[in-house]
């Protein structure tokens, strides 16, 4: 059997690099899908309000998120932007919006979708039974709505971090980029370094993600 | 029994152009057991639901404890705590467990003691045979234990009058009975109630007034249960009784 080119991992700073590559792509994704939430709550929250115009605005912007190809969005931003309004934005702070943007607009929607899914009358029980608009809405229909959302957020969430690997495209050094540069550098001594390598990013994206969905399965299977 | 709790004069609710109560009247005593009857759609839930100010009034005046009550009043959720409401669908708190859902209001909107609140609801539990369901969630009990905990949830509340839509109407037959006899027992002990239901044997043993409502108007109202049942006075209840009659049968 030929060797897998694992040994080329443990070669000199190779392992800590392939570490530090990771911790970019999850500090991108963990600031980005706390923007989202945070923002994705709000922005929901406001669209059952029933304002038509706001309605309007957030259709066109989910529309947008949905059609355009997160690759083009962040090469928009980071090449884009520095030319037509002089911005010089970081390669990490373009990604970081590129993503916030996106999960903002899918997490706003799950968020609505959650909200409108409570039925009317589950607000007029609670009504009835004297409690103010602001405790409807904290005690009753919030907790109900986030034990809907969390298993579709977690997915959104999961997405965003595999869709992290895009950001070597705009020059980041994240655990993809890492891994390529190592068997680039090992092509002579180890040729199959390649299998290695990719089947350790492989492997390191399923750690981080398998956890989180399994918590969502957990929670959903508490709460059903 | 003469002092008046609750007052409706003149009440006119429309969605729209669309009319569903006229001018209505109804004046009801403390410890009085009112029940309504009427064809589907001609605005009994839209009645409780007003007294509730659930929803907004077009016209008339709805006075609870001699003080008027509107959906856009500033205290509207102080005035809802001396109303207690039952509905069809039960609508207890799936996140909650059964005494959370009884213990809630009492303890966030009346700031009572948890304790307390939590004996008071044990107490009631037991009254309704449910003692044992305290830590269950809603989705573990059959529709009649559920309907018996939305009784307790809005008894915990200590209303000064009970507002109950068709309670027993989504029921399978064999629940209807243990959730009735739980408002039979109030009646018993002085509670002040506006029932609508189409379960008329109950209607007739429990009602100290019927009020028979037809396209948003009081038909006919009749403080002898028994007559009216048997022998009601306006052909539109007759009509409506013996229809009623004939799809039971
Ligand atoms: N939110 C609403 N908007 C418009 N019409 C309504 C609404 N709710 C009830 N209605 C109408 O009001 C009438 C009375 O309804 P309801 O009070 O529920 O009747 P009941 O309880 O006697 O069956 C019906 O014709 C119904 O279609
Ligand atoms: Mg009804």
């Amino acid at each position: 059997m030929q060797s897998l080119g694992i040994d080329v991992l443990f070669k000199g700073k190779n392992f800590i690099r392939l570490m530090g590559g990771l911790w970019v792509a999850v500090r991108i994704s963990l600031i980005s899908v706390v923007i989202s939430i945070v923002l994705g709550l709000l922005i929901g929250m406001l669209m059952t309000s029933g304002n038509k115009i706001l309605k309007a605005v957030f259709r066109i912007y989910l529309e947008i998120v949905r059609i355009m190809p997160q690759m083009v969005l962040l090469f928009l931003v980071y090449f884009g932007t520095t030319r037509v309004f002089g911005w010089d934005l970081e390669a990490e702070t373009s990604a970081i919006f590129v993503f916030s943007f996106w999960g903002t607009a899918e997490m706003a929607d799950l968020v609505r979708g959650a909200l409108i899914s409570i039925p009317s009358i589950q607000y007029e029980s609670a009504r009835a039974l004297g409690m103010k608009e602001s405790q409807v809405f904290l005690l009753v229909i919030l907790p109900q709505a986030v034990r809907r959302l969390i298993p579709l957020s977690i997915n959104l969430i999961t997405r965003m971090i595999k869709t992290t690997s895009l950001v070597m495209m705009i020059g980041i050094v994240e655990v993809l980029k890492v891994a390529q540069q190592i068997i680039e550098a090992n092509r002579k001594a180890s040729p199959n370094a390649a299998f290695g390598l990719f089947g350790t990013v492989f492997l390191l994206y399923f750690i981080i993600c398998w956890p989180v969905s399994r918590l969502a399965a957990y929670l959903e299977k508490r709460w059903a | 029994m003469n002092q008046e709790l609750l007052e409706i004069r003149h009440l006119h609710k429309s969605y729209g152009e669309h009319t569903i109560i006229k001018d209505l009247n109804l004046t009801v005593h403390k410890g009085e057991v009112i029940v309504v009857i009427g064809p589907s759609g001609c605005g009994k839930s839209t009645l409780l639901r007003c007294i509730n100010a659930l929803e907004p009034i077009q016209d008339g005046q709805i006075c609870i404890g001699g003080e008027s009550i509107h959906k856009d009043d500033k205290n509207i959720s102080e005035k809802r705590q001396k109303i207690g409401m039952v509905f069809q669908s039960y609508e207890l708190f799936p996140h909650k467990t059964i005494l959370d859902n009884i213990t809630l209001a009492p303890v966030k909107v009346q700031k009572r003691k948890r304790a307390e609140a939590e004996k008071e609801a044990i107490e009631l539990l037991g009254k309704v045979g449910l003692s044992g369901r305290k830590d269950d969630y809603p989705r573990q009990l059959s529709g009649g234990q559920k309907q018996r905990v939305a009784i307790v949830r809005a008894l915990c509340m200590h209303p000064e009058i009970l507002l109950l839509d068709e309670i027993t109407a989504a029921l399978d037959p064999e629940m209807v009975r243990e959730v009735l006899e739980v408002v039979l027992d109030l009646a018993k002990n002085g509670s002040t109630m506006i029932i609508v239901t189409h379960e008329m044997a109950f209607a007739k043993a429990i009602a100290d007034r019927v009020i028979f409502l037809d396209q948003g108007e009081i038909v006919e109202e009749s403080t002898n249960p028994k007559r009216f049942f048997e022998n009601p006075e306006t052909d539109r209840a007759k009509k409506f009784l013996d229809n009623f009659q004939y799809e039971k049968n």
